[in-house]
C-alpha cells in the first residue's frame, strides 16, 4: 500500500481548488489531486465575467451586490453568506488582476466592467455593470493565471490521480446540552492512479474538496464529460448531507441541440432572444430588464415559448438569439469565442443569422454543505474538523435556488481563497488523524465489482438512458407525475448497474472502469436531485413545480438536506425515499426580507 | 451606430427559413485508429472502425461511439468537447487538432480517416502520450507575472492598446498541437518547442510584468527559439487561430534588439 502524508490535499483543480492551492502552498505541505491535468478543468469554459462592485465604469456597491445574489436566488440563499462574497469580490478581482490576469480595460487603464443576467443598480432599478471581464473568456483566463500562479509557487500537482474515498473515523461526542452524536474526523482519501491503474492512500490533516459539478446526469448539458459530481458522491457514500441538490440551472442560451454554452454576455452586449414570430419574447416574462433576466426565468420562458408552439426549426424546439444588430467589430471585440462555437458547431454567421439556442445543464447550486468558512457539516451545525468544500462541489449557500450569472467565477475566488487559508491553518494546529483499518477496502471492492462484472449491461446504455429521463423529467418543468418516473428509472438502472460489463479489464489508462466509476456516482446523484425536487412542493428559482407553481416560504422556506440512510423506507412517503432521509435547514437571514421575485 | 445604443425592436420580420432546418443527414465513416497498448503487445497496430454519423458529429463523437458500442478499451483523453480544455489534441489525417472541433463532414468520408497519437511525446497507451515533458518545457519559461514595484492598492492599470499587444498569445489552451507538430521538435526532444515560448511571450510583451529580460536569456539558450526554422507547422494547427510562428519571431526580434 502507497502512503503519501500531506498537511493539507486538495481535490481538483479547477478555480476553486487551485485558488485553494495558491494560498495552502504557501502556509503548509500540499498536494493537488486531480483526476485531469489542472488546466482541463470546466472553469476553463466560463466566458462571460466575475462580478465585483468595483464600480470602475458607473456607481455601484457591494451590497447592491448582496441583494441582487439573495434575489436571484430567490431568497434561498444564505445572507450572511453573500454578503461574505459580494464584500469580498472586489478583493477577489484585484488579486487576481495581480496576479496577471488580462482583463478588458477601460480608457483609463481600469478593469472594463459590463453587464449581466441579474445584477442590477440600486435594488432592481436597471441593469448595472458590473462583471469584470477578458472578451468572452474570462474563465479560460481565470484558470490560466490561477495555475500559472501555482507554477510560481511550485504547488505540487498529481495529475490523473482520481480520488474515490473519504477516509474518516468517527469518534462518540457530547454536545453542550448533554447529547451524544457521532463526530467525524478526516484522515485522508483515497486516489486511483489512472496511469497505473494502483490504488494511493493520502494521509492529511485537512481535506478540500474542490471536485466541480455533476452536469453529466442530463443528457443536454454544457457540461464537461468529466464533470460527474464525484466528490459530491464521495461524500455522500460517507455520510455526509447533500443541500439543496433538487436546484440545476438551466443556462437559457445552449447552442441548440448540442448543449454548447453561449456566454450571457451576448444578452449583456445587447443580444436578443426572438421566438418563431420575430419577437422579443422577454418583455412578456419580465418587462424591465428583459433578456437580462435571471437564468431561470429566461429559461422557463424559452421552455414556455416552445411549448406553446412558437419554437423555431423544423421541429419547432428552439429559440434564437439574435446579434444581427450589433456591428461585427463589437462582436469580434467582445464575444469572439461564443460566435466561432456558432460557425463551428451550428455553421450558422452569428453577424447576419439569429443562433439556435434552447437551456442547457448548467450548474449545481446545492452541493455538499459548508460555512461561510468553507467547513463541511455533517449536519446542520456539526463541523467535521479538517474537512472543507469550495465551489461547484460545495453548497454554502449563495446561489440559493437559482445562481445568477458570474457569481461561479466569484465564488471559486471567494470560497477558494477562503478554503486554502483555512485548511493550512487547521493543519498547523492538528495532528493526522490515524487511518482507519485496511483504508483501501471500500474502494478495492468498489472497483473489483466495476471490473470483474460479466454481466450484459453497458455503462453508456445506462448512462444515456439516464440523461434521457432527466432532460425529459428533471428539467425546466416538473411534477410529482414526471418525478416519480424518474425514481423508478433510477430504480431499474441501479438493478442493471450491477449487472455491467467493462471490456477493458487492464490497468493502464482504464478509462473504461473510470466510466463505469462515474456513473455508479451519477446514479447516486440523479437520485438525491429528484428525490429532493419530489419533496419541495413549491416552485423556487430553477427548480419549478408545474403542480405547485408558486413559492410557498411558509412550508419551504428553508434548505434541504439528503441524508444516505440504507435504513429509510422505500415506502414512498416524501421524506424519505429509498436509502435517502431528507431533512430541512433553516435559511440565514440578515437584513433583507422575502419580497416577490419580479424584473 | 454603438451596439450601446442600438435599440432593437421588439418584433421584426425573420427572413424564411432561419436558423437552419431539414432533417440532419447521415453518412459512412471510415475510422482508422492507431493503438498501443503495452500491457498486451509492445506493437502499435491500425484498427478499422466503421460508422454511420450524423452531420454535426465530430470526431471526438466518432471515437466515443467506438468506445462507447463496440471496444471500450479504445483510451484518449478528452473533457469539455467544445475546444477550451485542450484535452483532446490528435493527429487527424495526419494533422494536429483537436478531436472536439474537427467536424467530420469537413474530412473527406471516402478515404479512411486516420487517427493517432501526437507526435515527439512518449505514447502511453492509444492516443493518450505522456505530457510532462511539454509540461516541463512551460514551467520552465517563468509563465507567471513578475511585478518587482509597489504593489499598488487598487490594480495595476494597463492601456487597451497595451493588453492587446499580447491578446493573441493569452489564448493558448495547453493543448501542445502546436509543439507536437513541430519537425524540430519530433528530432530534440529538449527544444522548448513552440507552445512554451507562446506562453513566455505572453508576459514578456505584457505591459505589467518586470521579467522580460529573464525569459528572453532563457529562450537564447541553444534550445530556444533559434531552433525554430519557420515551419508554419504550428500555427496551422493551433486550433485557437494563435499565430504562432510570428510570436516566435517576435520574441527572437526582442532578443536581438532586447527592447520589449
Amino acid at each position: 500500500m502507497q502512503v503519501h502524508k500531506y498537511d493539507v490535499v486538495i481535490v481538483g483543480a479547477g478555480g476553486a481548488g487551485m485558488r485553494a492551492a495558491i494560498e495552502s502552498g504557501q502556509r503548509a505541505r500540499t498536494a493537488v489531486l486531480t483526476k485531469l491535468y489542472p488546466t482541463r478543468s470546466h472553469t476553463g469554459a466560463a466566458q462571460g465575467g466575475m462580478c465585483a462592485a468595483l464600480a470602475n465604469v458607473e456607481e455601484d456597491n457591494w451590497e447592491w451586490h448582496t441583494f441582487d445574489t439573495v434575489k436571484g436566488g430567490d431568497y434561498l440563499v444564505d445572507q450572511d453568506a453573500a454578503e461574505v462574497m459580494a464584500k469580498e469580490a472586489i478583493d477577489a478581482v484585484l488579486d487576481l488582476e495581480k496576479m496577471g490576469l488580462p482583463f478588458n480595460r477601460t480608457p483609463e487603464g481600469r478593469i472594463d466592467q459590463r453587464r449581466f443576467g441579474g445584477h442590477t443598480r440600486d435594488h432592481g432599478k436597471a441593469p448595472v455593470r458590473r462583471a469584470c471581464y477578458a472578451a468572452d473568456r474570462t474563465g479560460h483566463m481565470i484558470l490560466q493565471t490561477l495555475y500559472q500562479n501555482c507554477v510560481k509557487h511550485n504547488v505540487e500537482f498529481y495529475n490523473e490521480y482520481y480520488v474515490l474515498d473519504l477516509l474518516t473515523v468517527e469518534e462518540d461526542a457530547v454536545r453542550e446540552d448533554g447529547t451524544t452524536y457521532k463526530q467525524k474526523r478526516v484522515a485522508g482519501v483515497v486516489s486511483y492512479d489512472l496511469a497505473s491503474g494502483e490504488l494511493h492512500v493520502f494521509q492529511a490533516k485537512s481535506v478540500v474538496f474542490a471536485s466541480g459539478g455533476a452536469g453529466k446526469v442530463f443528457k443536454t448539458t454544457s457540461n464537461a464529460h468529466t464533470l460527474t459530481g464525484d466528490g459530491m458522491g464521495i461524500a455522500f457514500r460517507r455520510g455526509i448531507p447533500l443541500e439543496d441538490m433538487e436546484f440545476f440551472q438551466f443556462h437559457p442560451t445552449g447552442l441548440a441541440g448540442l448543449g454548447i454554452l453561449l456566454s450571457e454576455a451576448a444578452r449583456g452586449e445587447g443580444a436578443i432572444l426572438r421566438n418563431s414570430e420575430g419577437e422579443r419574447f422577454m418583455e412578456r416574462y419580465a418587462p424591465t430588464i428583459k433578456d437580462l433576466a435571471p437564468r431561470d426565468i429566461v429559461a422557463r420562458s424559452m421552455a414556455n415559448e416552445v411549448r406553446e408552439g412558437r419554437g423555431c426549426g423544423p421541429n419547432k424546439d428552439y429559440v434564437l438569439l439574435d446579434l444581427t444588430h450589433l456591428e461585427p467589430a463589437h462582436i469580434d471585440a467582445k464575444l469572439p469565442d461564443i460566435t466561432e462555437f456558432a460557425r463551428t458547431y451550428l455553421g450558422v454567421e452569428p453577424y447576419t443569422e439569429p443562433v439556435p439556442v434552447f437551456p442547457t445543464a448548467h450548474y449545481a447550486m446545492g452541493g455538499i454543505p459548508t460555512n461561510i468558512t468553507t467547513e463541511v457539516l455533517q449536519d446542520n451545525d456539526t463541523v467535521v474538523p479538517g474537512l472543507y468544500a469550495a465551489g461547484e462541489v460545495a453548497c454554502v449557500s449563495v446561489h440559493g435556488s437559482n445562481r445568477l450569472g458570474t457569481n461561479s467565477l466569484l465564488d471559486i475566488n471567494v470560497f477558494g481563497k477562503r478554503a486554502g487559508i483555512a485548511a493550512a491553518e487547521y493543519a498547523k494546529t492538528a495532528d493526522f488523524v490515524e487511518l482507519p483499518e485496511n483504508p483501501l477496502a471500500y474502494t478495492t471492492e468498489l472497483l473489483d465489482i466495476a471490473r470483474n462484472g460479466t454481466g450484459d449491461e453497458k455503462v453508456a446504455v445506462i448512462r444515456k438512458e439516464l440523461q434521457d429521463t432527466m432532460d425529459a423529467n428533471m428539467q425546466v418543468f416538473r411534477t410529482a407525475e414526471t418525478l416519480n418516473q424518474v425514481l423508478r428509472d433510477i430504480a431499474s438502472f441501479e438493478e442493471r448497474y450491477r449487472r455491467i460489463n467493462v471490456q477493458d479489464k487492464g490497468k493502464r489508462f482504464n478509462l473504461d472502469l473510470l466510466e463505469a466509476v462515474e456513473l455508479g456516482f451519477l446514479l447516486e446523484l440523479a437520485k438525491v436531485m429528484t428525490v429532493a425536487a419530489l419533496y419541495r412542493e413549491e416552485s423556487r428559482g430553477g427548480h419549478f413545480r408545474e403542480d405547485f407553481p408558486d413559492r410557498n416560504d411558509e412550508k419551504f422556506m428553508k434548505h434541504s438536506m439528503a441524508y444516505k440512510d440504507d435504513h429509510a423506507p422505500a415506502d414512498g412517503s416524501a421524506e424519505s425515499i429509498a436509502g435517502i432521509r431528507l431533512a430541512t435547514k433553516p435559511v440565514v437571514f440578515t437584513r433583507y426580507e422575502p419580497m416577490v421575485r419580479k424584473y | 451606430m454603438s451596439a450601446e445604443l442600438a435599440e432593437p425592436a421588439s418584433k421584426i420580420e425573420l427572413p424564411a427559413g432561419v436558423g437552419g432546418g431539414g432533417e440532419i443527414p447521415t453518412f459512412d465513416v471510415h475510422l482508422r485508429v492507431r493503438r498501443y497498448n503495452p500491457e498486451v503487445s509492445e506493437e502499435a497496430t491500425w484498427d478499422d472502425f466503421h460508422l454511420t454519423m450524423y452531420g454535426t458529429d465530430r470526431v471526438l463523437d466518432a471515437l466515443h461511439k467506438v468506445k462507447w458500442e463496440t471496444d471500450g478499451t479504445l483510451s484518449f483523453r478528452r473533457s469539455c468537447a467544445h475546444g477550451v480544455c485542450g484535452s483532446d489534441a490528435m493527429r487527424i489525417n495526419g494533422r494536429n487538432r483537436l478531436a472536439c472541433k474537427t467536424l467530420l463532414k469537413d474530412l473527406d468520408t471516402s478515404k479512411p480517416i486516420t487517427v493517432e497519437p501526437i507526435k515527439g511525446l512518449p505514447v502511453e497507451k492509444d492516443l493518450i502520450v505522456d505530457m510532462e515533458p511539454f509540461f516541463q518545457s512551460f514551467r520552465e519559461v517563468m509563465p507567471f507575472l513578475v511585478n518587482k514595484g509597489h504593489e499598488p492598492t487598487r490594480e495595476r492599470l494597463q492601456s487597451a492598446e497595451d493588453r492587446e499587444r499580447f491578446d493573441d498569445t493569452t489564448k493558448c489552451i495547453l493543448c501542445a498541437a502546436c509543439t507536437s507538430s513541430c519537425p524540430v521538435f519530433w528530432t530534440d526532444g529538449q527544444y522548448f518547442g513552440p507552445a512554451a515560448i507562446v506562453n513566455a511571450h505572453r508576459f514578456i510583451f505584457d505591459s505589467r510584468d518586470d521579467a522580460g529580460d529573464m525569459r528572453l536569456e532563457i529562450l537564447n539558450d541553444k534550445e530556444g527559439v533559434w531552433r525554430c526554422r519557420t515551419t508554419f507547422n504550428c500555427s496551422e494547427a493551433c486550433p485557437r487561430g494563435i499565430q504562432v510562428t510570428q510570436a516566435i519571431a517576435e520574441v527572437k526580434q526582442a532578443i536581438l534588439s532586447r527592447k520589449i
